[in-house]
């Protein structure tokens, strides 16, 4: 007998044929998660378990936040004895009060009893042992797992977990990491559908400081928890900002700023061997961000970008923020690479047929090339 | 690393002297002082040692002398400590351009129900006399005023302001910006902080000044080390730094501050030579502290010009700090009328008695590289 962790997933289950790779990658990222606790990790009939942690509390949390991870349950691993069970399970329900429920679970077919037969005998034993519970088969205050699988297991507890897919199943990105609220979350929502990424952002000294990078370098840690490390890209930028602001028109320095952004982005991310961008913008936030604006700013690349919070809005966006922990760090008051350059009216509704008129006056690829080539690699350890 | 570290007001290198004394302290006379054996009473003699050094240089025969975490520990002590020991309900004087420390330490008093008259201050640096007046003739019991501003250099508190007060209230001066770079007598005030970091001594140690016979109400108790004023085992290694680096200030001559100031002119007479339109914030160049200058470089924010600065290895501060969403100019500059546009292009330059020329020409020649360069990019 034994304490375990019992991890459930949750979509992996959908996938055909690929989900033995599927639950492979997610197993090797719950070892990585439990590592530095030095836990055993092992799949077996659609649950994954871990053993020998020292810290319940610690290890539930780290695997908790594994991407794909749909729950997981403090649990006790025994022989499958149904007296041994009942033994441990009026233990384990001793302390509780209230209705409750034993829920049977059966996979091991060569077990005497069906699943009904665990429940009722179960239930039946801790209902003797504990005259402060009652049973509600329908709307129960507790749940009492019981699974009949390679041995037998009971919880009663169940933690929900992040969800999603396990990381490196959904391809690479490129995430533009600005250091403001968005990106970061942007980031993340699409971490966990599986994707693996590498951050770009942008420096504009001396517009900005040491402080403003190491913000950004905060924030990409947060991220690289989940990806167990991240490589981030630093572009310098301010040649672009300032011939933009010498030879463009104020209202739509924002926007032709944005395009610059993307090209060299699109470029670093074919390197990384990335298939699609990233970015934090919520249709109508901002000037640059109306769909007017998108489409310009969409028109220099031709990958896909990926907006995941588009439909959102800042509260919401905020709230996610939170959870992650990386609003704190995002509103640190550094920054702004460029309150120099920003238009006081920048134009929301900008024509795509301007922008090669306007951009004529600047020597765009070797701009472009210019910041690719001064660009600055660090990976950032989780 | 830095070609030109200009940034002594926020803080400067420990001299050698200092390590030293702080290092042979940390290996060999690292016993508590106030054991009883010989080796504890050995370090007991030398913490004495320094107090007294210390309370030499302010003329501070009659005083006592409580070593402190810090600047900010010896403000708190000074202004809390001396209104808790008053009865009722006080009325306390500072002025508005005081270092945090000061006015927090103040406007906690007004939240237990003081009375904390905010003096103002001019554009010069000159205090609101008649309202410093106004206070005193309304009972004020103590006056609290910094000895050298930090970011423009006024000089504020010293033999003028004990004239004025004339014997009518307790008077602390925070000495944190001026001890030994303009001298100071404890004959013009009650009490006087000073900080180790400031003068190329440790972090982590400082002092309060007090004239015998005010009383101090402890914001920190326990053993009763330091006269039961400020409990907690001594920061021996701090105290030997803290002496170590004020000895060799005090070699360096009674015309060490003379030096500074011709160095400061130096300096901007550097700048005005590649930025004439510059303009100085603060009272005249040679009427205040001889190691602080802040100049506006106009239409440049100060922030850009510090990272253009840092580039070259040239360390400066700005009097304003930028936020994310609204830019924050400097409250001294603003409480000093000077108008938020203008107090947003203010750098600050500090000096140490170890600047170099060579640091200040440099510095001067690349202000002038840079500022050509970021004046062409304003915001339209």
């Amino acid at each position: 007998m034994r304490d375990v962790l019992l991890v459930r997933y949750g979509e992996v289950f959908l996938k055909g044929a690929n989900r033995p790779h599927f639950l492979k990658v997610l197993t090797d990222n719950i070892k990585r998660a439990v590592k530095p606790l030095g836990g055993h990790v092992w799949l077996s009939d659609s649950r994954v378990y871990v053993s020998d942690f020292d810290d319940l509390n610690a290890t539930i949390d780290r695997v908790s936040k594994v991407f794909g991870v749909y729950s997981v349950s403090p649990a006790v691993e025994m022989e499958k004895d149904i007296d041994v069970i009942a033994a441990e399970a009026v233990k384990m329900m001793a302390g509780y009060s209230g209705t409750f429920k034993v829920q049977g679970k059966r996979s091991d077919k060569k077990f005497p009893m069906n699943s009904m037969e665990i429940a009722a005998e179960i239930g039946h034993q801790v209902l003797e042992a504990n005259p402060n519970l009652k049973v509600d088969v329908h709307k129960p205050q507790h749940r009492l797992m019981v699974e009949i699988r390679d041995n037998a297991y009971i919880c009663v507890q169940e933690i929900m977990a992040v969800g999603g897919m396990p990381m490196g199943t959904g391809g690479k990105a490129a995430l533009l990491l600005s250091g403001g609220i968005d990106s970061p979350v942007a980031g993340y929502q699409l971490m966990k559908r599986g994707v693996r990424m590498c951050a770009i952002h942008f420096q504009s000294p001396p517009y900005t400081g040491e402080l403003a990078r190491d913000k950004v370098m905060q924030l990409a840690k947060k991220l690289a928890w989940y990806s167990g490390g991240m490589r981030v890209y630093l572009v310098p930028f301010t040649r672009c900002q300032l011939e933009i602001h010498e030879k463009c028109p104020d209202e739509l320095g924002t926007l032709i700023t944005r395009r610059f952004m993307m090209r060299i982005a699109q470029r670093i991310a074919r390197d990384f061997g990335a298939l699609a961008l990233i970015t934090g913008e919520s249709l109508g936030q901002v000037a640059s961000q109306t769909m007017e604006a998108l489409c310009c700013t969409d028109a220099v690349v031709d990958m896909p970008v990926f907006r995941p919070l588009i439909g959102l809005d800042k509260t919401e966006i905020m709230e996610i923020a939170n959870k992650i922990d990386t609003y704190e760090t995002s509103i640190l008051p550094y920054e702004d690479c460029c309150t120099v350059f920003t238009p006081r009216h920048p134009v929301t509704r900008p024509k795509l047929e301007t922008m090669p008129r306007v951009e004529s006056k600047l020597d765009v690829d070797a701009l472009v090339e210019e910041a690719v080539a001064g660009t600055e690699m660090v990976i950032v350890e989780p | 690393m830095a070609r030109a570290y200009l940034d002594n007001s926020a803080t400067t290198r420990p001299c050698a002297a200092a390590v030293a004394a702080m290092t042979k302290c940390l290996t060999e006379d690292w016993y508590n002082p106030s054991s009883v054996y010989k080796p504890s009473v050995e370090v007991f003699r030398r913490v004495r040692e320094v107090r007294q050094l210390i309370l030499d240089t302010v003329h501070g025969a009659l005083c006592d002398l409580y070593f402190t975490s810090g600047g900010t520990e010896a403000n708190n002590l000074a202004v809390l400590g001396a209104v808790q020991r008053m009865r009722g309900r006080q009325v306390v004087a500072v002025s508005s351009v005081e270092h945090p420390s000061v006015l927090a330490a103040c406007e906690r008093l007004s939240q237990l129900g003081h009375d904390v008259r905010y003096i103002g201050v001019s554009r010069d640096g000159e205090l609101d006399w008649d309202a410093l007046e106004k206070a005193l003739s309304d009972g004020a019991s103590l006056v609290s005023v910094m000895q050298v501003n930090n970011e423009t250099g006024w000089l504020l508190g010293g033999e003028r302001l004990h004239d004025f007060v004339n014997g009518r209230a307790l008077i602390h001066v925070d000495g944190v910006q001026g001890y030994l770079r303009v001298p100071f007598d404890m004959k013009w005030a009650d009490m006087y902080t000073l900080s180790g970091h400031k003068l190329h001594g440790p972090k982590g140690i400082g002092a309060l000044v007090v004239k015998k016979g005010v009383k101090l109400q402890p914001q920190h108790v326990g053993g009763g080390q330091e006269g039961a004023v400020r409990s907690g085992t001594e920061n021996t290694p701090g105290i030997m730094g803290l002496g170590a680096a004020v000895r060799e200030m005090v070699d360096m001559g009674p015309d060490m501050p003379e030096r500074l100031m011709e160095k400061k002119l130096r300096l901007i007479e550097g700048i005005k030579r590649v930025v004439p339109e510059m303009i100085v914030n603060g009272a005249d160049p040679t009427a205040s502290a001889p190691h602080i200058v802040n100049i506006g470089f106009p239409n440049v924010r100060g922030e850009v010009m510090l990272h253009a600065l840092e580039g070259d290895g040239v360390f400066v501060s700005t009097g304003s700090a930028c936020s994310s969403k609204k830019l924050k100019v400097s409250a001294v500059l603003t409480a000093a009328g000077v108008p938020a546009r203008e107090a947003e292009w203010a750098v600050r330059f500090s000096l140490s008695p170890h600047t170099t020329e060579e640091e200040i020409d440099y510095a001067a020649e690349r202000v002038g590289v840079q500022y050509d360069l970021l004046k062409r990019f304003q915001r339209r």
